[in-house]
């Protein structure tokens, strides 16, 4: 690829993402009032975006080998309990991370 | 040095929620870097290409399109597909970011998947302007990809720490997410077709190609259930 190529492809690249970006906003305008179909996805769908966003980080998690699964599976259990326990973002993500990283580096 | 500017207010408010990110983005974004470099890039396109596209899975793709021959029409499309999930994040944010003047053509353009999630559950404490609030936390997010990605670019492959499993942080944050919406709302409907679709898909089409088989189903599924979703919800208003 020469110079120009490459930096076609890359404007490509962020045409292609500032698309799905801008769509939404572009198509349901502050000046009309937005569709009551639209304004009910907006609601419902984050609850489900958030359980996508969950399953897509784990994507290449293999359950059929060794380890299993079972690392992501215990620091998730650890998150939730943090979670659940002191309801404290931080701690939360921190423990479950720190958990993580000790399983995959020294237990499995 | 007492400030009481809205968006000094806003930026302390933002920057402990972006913390995780801090951690998520300077990891991946550096070995985003390194990868670049290390498939032969000067770090100044991982420098670049970290502001101007600023969405990660992508980036690590873009890499191999750049290697490939010059496919541009090909480039695009894959560009749509891998980044279609944000039309949820902007339909979820057509409400939010109404009325944030000047700087939601920004707010729009650096929404990447942590940002959405961040500005979308993050309840934004009284005093601290709503604009600036998800004005930082997109700056910031924004800041920290570009500074991994430089970094990575730079030092390619002479970084050697043991920071194996450090990109679960993401996982994690998600989770912490998933789970203070799933505390808040009132029935559980959405939740559960995220997950089930998610997982059906990941299991039939592939960890590559489950994405958008997702949306769909998830679209349908939320379409098909509006009924009883709304009524669900305006009987836990009652």
């Amino acid at each position: 690829m020469t110079i120009l190529q490459q930096a076609i492809t890359i404007i490509l690249c962020a045409l292609g993402t500032m698309l799905t970006r801008f769509l939404p906003f572009l198509v349901f305008n502050t000046k009309k009032p937005t569709p009551k179909y639209i304004q009910y996805l907006g609601s419902a769908l984050p609850g489900a975006i958030f359980g996508m966003l969950i399953v897509y980080c784990l994507r290449n998690v293999d359950v059929l080998h060794f380890a299993y699964g079972l690392p992501e599976l215990i620091a998730i259990a650890v998150t939730i309990s943090l979670h659940l326990w002191k309801r404290q973002m931080l701690l939360s993500i921190a423990g479950g991370t720190v958990c993580y990283m000790l399983l995959v580096q020294f237990v499995f | 040095m007492h400030s009481k500017s809205p968006a000094v207010a806003a930026l302390k408010a933002a920057f402990p929620h972006t913390i995780p990110i801090f951690a998520g983005f300077l990891f991946l974004g550096m070995t985003y870097g390194v990868y670049m470099r290390t498939s032969g890039f000067s770090f100044w396109y991982p420098m670049i290409m970290s502001v101007v596209i600023f969405g990660g899975s992508l980036e690590f793709v873009a890499t191999s399109m750049l290697l490939a021959p010059f496919a541009p029409v090909q480039v695009f499309l894959t560009a749509v597909m891998i980044q279609a999930r944000h039309l949820f994040y902007g339909i979820s944010m057509l409400d939010k970011y109404k009325g944030t003047g000047w700087k939601k053509p920004y707010l729009i353009y650096a929404m990447c998947d942590e940002t959405f999630s961040v500005n979308y559950t993050a309840e934004i404490p009284e005093g601290a302007d709503r604009g600036w609030f998800y004005f930082f936390v997109s700056l910031l997010d924004e800041f920290y990809w570009f500074l991994g990605a430089t970094l990575g670019g730079i030092l390619g492959g002479l970084l050697r720490f043991n920071t194996e499993g450090l990109d679960f942080v993401m996982t994690a944050m998600f989770v912490v997410i998933f789970m203070d919406q799933w505390l808040k709302e009132k029935h559980h409907f959405s939740a559960w077709i995220g997950l089930i679709a998610s997982v059906a898909c990941l299991l039939i089409f592939g960890a590559d190609n489950s994405l958008i088989p997702t949306m769909i189903c998830i679209l349908v599924a939320l379409t098909a259930l509006r009924k009883p979703v709304e009524a669900k919800t305006q009987e836990a208003v009652k």
